[in-house]
């Protein structure tokens, strides 16, 4: 386990630096650079913008300097937002979206599971096809269309709840944002969690459990929910690292100040070491979801050993 | 035996399917007396199993059960589901074929066993548990207590089966219902079971209905047996008069089908059709194996502890001369598929020399075993599994001949590949149908052709008829024997039962943790076995004659096959043996020979 623990970490190094080599290279190679602004800037001027933050050095000894930064933890000043570095900005950010998305990814789960088992437990009935005709909806229609329709609802015509900003950071705020960016992963979880269900059902241990005359609440709970949730789980590691840095479209409507838009505007404005940061924080968390869910599995399922 | 126990009257099961109603059992009457054995026989697809499914309304979703079934004066089909569950696991309970997927993975032996307590009794989580510890111990499940705890993966086949059948006596129930409980397990660990069953029916006064295939298991432990085919009771009686005076022509077909190792058969075609091997002395040996090991390495349990040596095959040697049989037989976890994966490359082989008519395969560059491989081919145990069900039957039976014939035209092909088909017994017509089409036999003639269809010399057979019903089982060994004898084949045949083996093979190796214990001449092994554990495997097959079964008591072999990763020091079988000595912890046994066996046993010729 634990020797598992470290291979793991130690396997994560050389991904990581290809991960970093290749955003390095790619944002450098986007036409256009981090100082080009409608007002064009003196040549002097942009020659000792490009000195101060080392752009003038060449690409390996920029990417080492970049490796050697991030190794005491230092993801370097924006080029946009000069008076912040990249870690304070992420810092600002990731707060707010990971309570978001923590918050939307538990109502995922437990809504989604739960429908998926009903609709395969009542497999081919009324229920199971609303079931999935609601799921199947609420993958189609895209959130930018959902979330406004929201708001016209319970905000602008119920007046039940704020159209959006944090106000004073009480969760009435979050009630929306949160159940517009928890749909689609309800009907995807939902999904998962029916067709594994229907899988497990089938299986000769669920036929034992029946033929001992165990109640279908025990069969279901005690016996087929573990190894139905196994998919539902590799799905929800990734899904968990993507939704918590934040989703730039909810975040826009919602007007909540999450680490989503840092994404699109770095990549806008050319903020090499922003886009860096970003893309950095991303692949580690990605990294780390997937050992979690790992780990999860060995739980889970007593017969994988690491 | 007069109080009626279960009235089944009229019973029909149908499943509907996009080709109509199927129907499974049709117009089936039987009774069964409180504490009677009952034996239901029949081939696959002759309705035994779905005749107890439908009474214990496990039946398929697109399935239907019309008729009567009473159980203790109530009617079971149509029942709502919470007054069936109250009968089911209580009053009558089940156990299935397959123990490790009839168990669930994911939850302890203890947990799982005491849900049927919880659930029908109320009891509290720590009086279920403390009745499953019992029970347990009843099943003679050693370290009952340990078990609780432990998942079922980490058991053997045959202490899965006692953890299924202590589950289903739990709330002890008036009728156990066996659906092929030892099919999927060693005749070792069947006899045991078989043995087992016997004495609870005695403790529990339990009745008991066994669904089998195999008219052998049924002999020692049934007083009455019904015999099925197609959906329809064919004969049915007392249990000697199905064996003694059978009137129905398929109960004789059955009858006639279980291999016997109580005697000699009779098979006058015997002389005709075994093809004579050519004799030694021509030194042509096809195949030549010397001290093949095989080992795995096994990650260790700590940080830092070593990986362990896990060996699969240790030291085995034998020669193989053209149009020879050769019976490999031993337990699950003896090294017998390891051994013929080893042969081929299959698996990386650790010591010893494999010789393919005087080429050693060890050390020739991939193009020239590829090209040694069209003379070595195998077939597999499970006939389904081992046919690409995305393929039809033309193009699986046409691939090697791709691999080793390329240049080959495509009328070639499949002039080739019809007359293959009709050579074992499928017809030209079956050439673009998909192998779920098929019957188990018909796949594994599938799978004969696949492997003849490049004309190898040498092909492996890996328990290639243990998945199959008694009476196919006959019919695969005839045409593997044909088909030596036309295309003068040598074959390695591996069982793991001596009773399948025995009429198809000339020589036999009985191997026990990846050594060789014994190997001789068909006849001299048979009638005079030398080491005891072949004596063990012989005793173990159950004689389909009923009065002789009844007499013979506890045979056979106590516990499991040892952990290949921590053998026993000496020789390896001194655990399990009856004869042991302290020299057997001392020293290994080597192959000697005792008259004309080689056997490994320090006692042998003298027991």
């Amino acid at each position: 386990m634990i020797r598992y623990a470290l291979q793991r970490f130690l396997g994560a190094i050389p991904t990581l630096l290809i991960l970093i080599g290749l955003a390095f290279i790619m944002i450098r190679l986007a036409p256009g650079g981090p100082f080009d602004a409608e007002k064009q800037l003196l040549p002097e001027i942009e020659a000792n913008l490009r000195a101060a933050y080392h752009l003038d050095e060449p690409i390996y000894q920029q990417f080492g300097r970049y490796i050697y930064g991030l190794l005491q933890g230092d993801f370097g000043p924006s080029f946009q937002y000069r008076d912040h570095t990249v870690t304070e900005l992420i810092m600002s950010g990731f707060p707010v979206s990971l309570r978001l998305g923590g918050f939307a990814m538990l109502l995922a789960l437990i809504v989604g599971v739960s429908l998926g088992t009903l609709a395969a437990f009542r497999q081919n009935t009324a229920t199971d096809y609303t079931v999935m005709g609601a799921a199947m909806t609420g993958i189609s229609i895209p959130n930018f269309v959902m979330a406004p329709l929201m708001i016209l609802v319970f905000a602008v015509y119920l007046k039940w709840l704020p159209a959006g900003g944090l106000g004073d950071g009480s969760i009435r705020n979050l009630v929306l944002p949160v159940i517009a960016l928890a749909l689609p992963q309800i009907a995807y979880v939902s999904r998962l969690t029916r067709g594994s269900m229907i899988e497990v059902l089938r299986s000769n241990f669920i036929r034992t459990a029946r033929a001992q005359g165990l109640p279908m609440r025990t069969v279901i709970i005690q016996h087929a929910l573990k190894p139905a949730l196994l998919p539902v789980i590799s799905y929800i590691g990734p899904a968990t690292a993507a939704i918590i840095t934040g989703s730039v479209v909810i975040e826009q409507i919602f007007g909540v100040p999450g680490l989503g838009r840092y994404f699109v505007q770095g990549a806008l404005n050319r903020d090499y070491t922003l886009v860096m940061g970003v893309v950095v924080f991303y692949g580690v968390l990605i990294i780390a979801f997937n050992f979690l869910v790992d780990l999860l599995y060995g739980w889970l399922d007593p017969r994988v050993k690491y | 035996m007069t109080d009626t126990l279960l009235r089944i009257a009229d019973l029909n099961v149908s499943f509907s399917t996009n080709d109509g109603d199927v129907h499974a059992v049709k117009n089936l009457n039987f009774e069964v007396s409180a504490k009677e054995t009952l034996g239901i026989v029949g081939e696959s697809g002759s309705g035994k199993s779905q005749t107890v499914l439908a009474l214990m309304g496990l039946l398929a979703d697109n399935g239907r059960a019309q008729g009567s079934s009473i159980f203790e004066g109530r009617e079971l089909l149509g029942l709502p589901t919470s007054e069936l569950n109250q009968i089911r696991g209580s009053r009558i309970s089940m156990i299935f074929q397959d123990p490790m997927t009839s168990l669930n993975p994911f939850i302890k032996i203890g947990r799982q066993m005491s849900f049927v307590l919880t659930g029908h009794q109320g009891l509290s989580r720590r009086d279920a548990l403390r009745q499953c510890k019992q029970m347990l111990d009843a099943v003679h499940i050693p370290e009952a207590q340990r078990r609780l705890d432990m998942y079922p993966h980490e058991l053997s086949g045959g202490m899965r089966q006692r953890v299924m059948i202590a589950s289903a006596l739990l709330c002890q129930p008036a009728l156990l219902i066996a659906d092929e409980p030892t099919t999927a397990l060693d005749v070792t660990v069947q006899a045991q079971i078989l043995q087992l069953m016997r004495e609870l029916r005695e403790e529990f006064d339990t009745a008991i209905i066994l669904i089998t295939h195999d008219l052998g298991v049924v002999a020692g432990l049934c007083d009455r047996v019904m015999v099925m085919r197609n959906g329809e009771c064919r004969e049915s009686g007392s249990i000697d008069q199905i064996f003694y005076q059978p009137q129905d022509e398929y109960t004789r077909e059955l009858l006639a089908a279980v291999p016997r190792l109580d005697f000699e058969q009779p098979q006058p075609q015997d002389t005709t059709q075994m093809p004579v091997p050519t004799k030694k002395d021509d030194r042509v040996i096809l195949l030549q194996v010397d001290s093949l090991q095989v080992f795995f390495d096994i990650p260790g349990p700590g940080i830092f502890s070593a990986s362990q040596t896990l060996k699969a095959v240790d030291g085995v040697s034998f020669g193989l001369v053209p149009g020879e049989t050769l019976g490999v037989v031993g337990e699950s976890g003896c090294g017998k598929s390891t051994l013929a994966r080893g042969i081929l490359r299959l698996v990386n082989v650790t010591g010893g020399r494999v010789c393919m008519l005087g080429n050693d395969l060890g050390v020739m560059s991939d193009a020239a075993l590829k090209a040694a491989r069209s003379d070595m081919q195998i077939i597999f145990q499970d006939p389904f599994a081992s046919l690409n069900p995305r393929m039809t039957v033309r193009d699986i039976v046409a691939e090697p001949l791709q691999t080793h014939q390329p240049g080959m035209g495509s009328d070639a092909v499949f002039g080739k590949v019809a007359a293959m088909l009709e050579r074992v017994g499928l017809e030209r017509a079956h050439m673009n149908r998909y192998p779920h089409e098929f019957s188990g036999g018909q796949c594994q003639r599938i799978g004969i052709a696949r492997a003849l269809i490049v004309e190898p010399r040498l092909i492996l057979c890996d328990e290639p008829v243990s998945a199959l019903d008694v009476s196919i089982q006959g019919q695969i060994v005839e045409l593997l024997i044909e088909l030596q004898a036309s295309f003068d084949l040598s074959l390695i045949f591996i069982a793991h039962d001596l009773a399948v083996v025995q009429h198809i093979s000339h020589r036999v190796m009985v191997m026990y943790l990846g050594r060789v214990v014994e190997v001789a001449d068909k006849h001299a092994l048979y009638t005079n076995p030398q080491h005891p554990y072949t004596r063990a495997l012989i005793e173990a097959v159950p004689i389909p004659d009923p009065q002789l079964e009844r007499r013979r008591l506890n045979r056979g072999l106590e516990g499991d096959i040892p952990s290949p990763l921590n053998p026993p020091s000496g020789c390896a079988f001194r655990t399990r043996c009856r004869y042991a000595k302290d020299r057997c912890a001392r020293e290994r046994p080597q192959l000697r020979m005792s008259g004309e066996t080689a056997v490994a046993c320090h006692m042998a010729g003298e027991i």
